[in-house]
């Protein structure tokens, strides 16, 4: 008879069980290659389409044509930032909602995985895909625009991409949060989340344009800052000593948003875990 | 009196006085009387039992007996109301996170990422119960071969596998992270013959040699009578009788010679019902009865992608 080599009791070794949530959403993305490819298509017919806004103005004499370098580079940083932004928030709530459709959702709960290493270890892969999708989108929307690039700072943009992207982890898991406590609805409830942040914080148009009553919203969606940031620097040529402030103002988001995330996801969790919602949905 | 300080060594899962409520909405939805308070639907009542080192501690009942809830609540993935379960002395409640590393899970469904292969589900799992790829890969070569799976079979999508051999990979993972505890729910359900007894000869073949303890809960006398050590029975959220076969046999026996007396005449005689009829009764049961565990229909599916954009 084979012995099996199971060797009982045997402490597992720590390392790598963030790797573990990173490695599997690569698995299911490389399973999914073709949705990638129908996405990618999607976010630059996307970013033209309203990049394209742009050259309308100009055709009709709107503005001129600095005016219109301009606009058409605020539409495409508005455009390239949101793609980013709502891949992560679709990836996190995604998994989520995929993991109760098919059942693993309690074998990933009761696997011996500290919950911020397992959300940590989904976000990352979030940013880094999201990441990934965003420059294929811009190099391929570029070559149709006529925009100045060269008084540009890009290290600024980096940095405030880098700071920035600490407060979309937080957003992500709490976009997470929602199909944990609502297994059937959870998903459409993020994308109203995701409306409302398109909403106020200035994604196509400056907060300036916003009725004065809905003007303080901006200032509480992290993107508002993330989207400002990007277009100093790489509108303006504002470099990092002349964003600190901005950047500062970014970092406090993170810092605040994703312990509060995780304070919220653990809170779900234990609620589904009361009223027995882990169970396999769909 | 003689005082011993020799501690008590912690007995691998001990229930005591476990009760569980769940409160079942009257319509779902989104209409002006949906999500009204609805009615209380008890699965568990005041549940107590232990199982010892190396022992197969069976619970039969039939589907909505509150089997499933009871795994549940051993696994951490669900809050008792009342009562405390300590798994190798640790509170399954208060000290979840102790208690995680020492158990693993079969349930009647075999849940996975489905357009992954067996072995990428396999990677995925046992790195999150901190083991190392190169560990993982032979384990789940060596368990997948055991159980009569084949390694082209294994390096499949999950999709293209059969009930019984996505059911065989459940088994794996779950034996993959070497648990103290084994909690097995149903895991023979739906399986061919030949599949189940190659599922019930691993589980008593790695009881042996590991000296794991498990609690397998099924509706199947045979499987109960052949693989446990003792049996609870678990008639609609209580656990009515407990013991080894021989002893529940002898329970309802009376003047009867022994082997004429089933597992089954047990059953009947000590819940007053046949498990079939426990199972129509909850395959029946209304909106805010005894329902049937949506663990319980197996049925493969194929997740939906990404469905919206701005």
């Amino acid at each position: 008879m084979t012995t099996l080599s199971i060797a009982q009791g045997r402490p597992p070794r720590r390392v790598g069980l963030g790797w573990a949530f990173f490695e599997r959403q690569a698995n299911l993305w490389k399973r999914y290659w073709a949705w990638e490819v129908v996405w990618l298509l999607y976010g630059v017919v996307n970013t033209l389409s309203i990049t394209f806004i742009a050259n309308e103005a100009a055709v009709s004499g709107v503005l001129s044509r600095r005016e219109v370098s301009r606009l058409t580079m605020f539409l495409l940083v508005g455009t390239l930032v949101w793609a980013y932004l709502s891949a992560v928030l679709d990836d996190m709530s995604l998994t989520v909602m995929w993991e109760r459709w098919e059942g693993t959702i309690e074998h990933t709960l009761m696997a011996p995985v500290p919950r911020v290493v397992h959300l940590v270890g989904m976000s990352a892969f979030g940013l880094l895909h999201a990441l990934i999708r965003t420059v294929l989108i811009l190099a391929f929307s570029l070559p149709f625009f006529n925009v100045q690039l060269a008084g540009a700072d890009w290290l600024a943009a980096g940095a405030v991409v880098a700071v920035g992207s600490l407060s979309v982890v937080g957003l992500g898991i709490m976009a997470g949060t929602l199909p944990l406590l609502y297994p059937e609805r959870g998903e459409q409830m993020s994308f109203m989340v995701q409306a409302l942040v398109l909403l106020v914080s200035g994604v196509y148009y400056s907060v300036s344009v916003l009725p004065g009553w809905l003007q303080p919203a901006s200032h509480l969606s992290p993107a508002t800052y993330l989207l400002r940031g990007i277009r100093d620097a790489l509108l303006n040529g504002a470099g990092i000593g002349n964003q600190a402030g901005l950047l500062g103002t970014l970092a406090i988001f993170g810092v605040v948003l994703v312990p509060l995330s995780l304070l919220a996801f653990g809170a779900a969790e234990r609620w589904a875990k009361k009223t027995g919602r882990l169970k396999r949905q769909g | 009196m003689e005082m011993s300080f020799a501690r008590r060594r912690p007995l691998p899962l001990e229930v005591q006085n476990v009760t569980k409520t769940f409160r079942v909405k009257r319509r779902p939805g989104l209409g002006p009387r949906s999500g009204r308070r609805g009615s209380l639907r008890t699965a568990l009542e005041d549940v107590s039992f232990r199982a010892e080192e190396a022992e197969i501690y069976g619970i039969l009942g039939a589907n909505g007996s509150g089997k499933s809830t009871l795994v549940r609540i051993l696994s951490t993935l669900l809050l008792p109301d009342r009562g405390a379960v300590h798994i190798f002395g640790y509170d399954a409640v208060t000290e979840a996170a102790a208690v995680r590393p020492l158990l693993n899970r079969v349930s009647v469904d075999p849940s996975f990422f489905k357009p992954m292969s067996a072995l990428e589900n396999l990677l995925f799992f046992g790195r999150a119960y901190g083991m190392t790829g190169p560990d993982i890969r032979r384990s789940s070569i060596e368990i997948l071969d055991r159980l009569g799976l084949s390694r082209e079979l294994a390096r499949e999508p999950m999709l293209h596998l059969s009930r019984g051999q996505q059911q065989k990979v459940a088994v794996a993972r779950a034996f993959l992270s070497s648990p103290r505890l084994m909690l097995l729910d149903e895991p023979t359900t739906g399986l061919d013959p030949r599949s189940k007894r190659e599922v019930q000869s691993f589980v008593s073949e790695v009881r042996r040699g590991s000296g794991v303890t498990v609690l397998l809960t099924t509706h199947d006398m045979d499987e109960a009578e052949t693989l446990c050590d003792r049996i609870g029975f678990l008639s609609s959220g209580r656990l009515v009788a407990e013991g080894t076969p021989l002893e529940l046999r002898k329970q309802v026996a009376g003047a009867r010679p022994l082997d004429e007396v089933t597992m089954e005449t047990v059953f009947i005689e000590m819940t007053g019902r046949s498990i079939e009829e426990d199972e129509e009764e909850s395959d029946l049961a209304p909106p805010g009865g005894r329902q049937r565990d949506p663990q319980e229909v197996p049925e493969a599916r194929e997740a939906p992608r990404e469905g919206r954009r701005t």
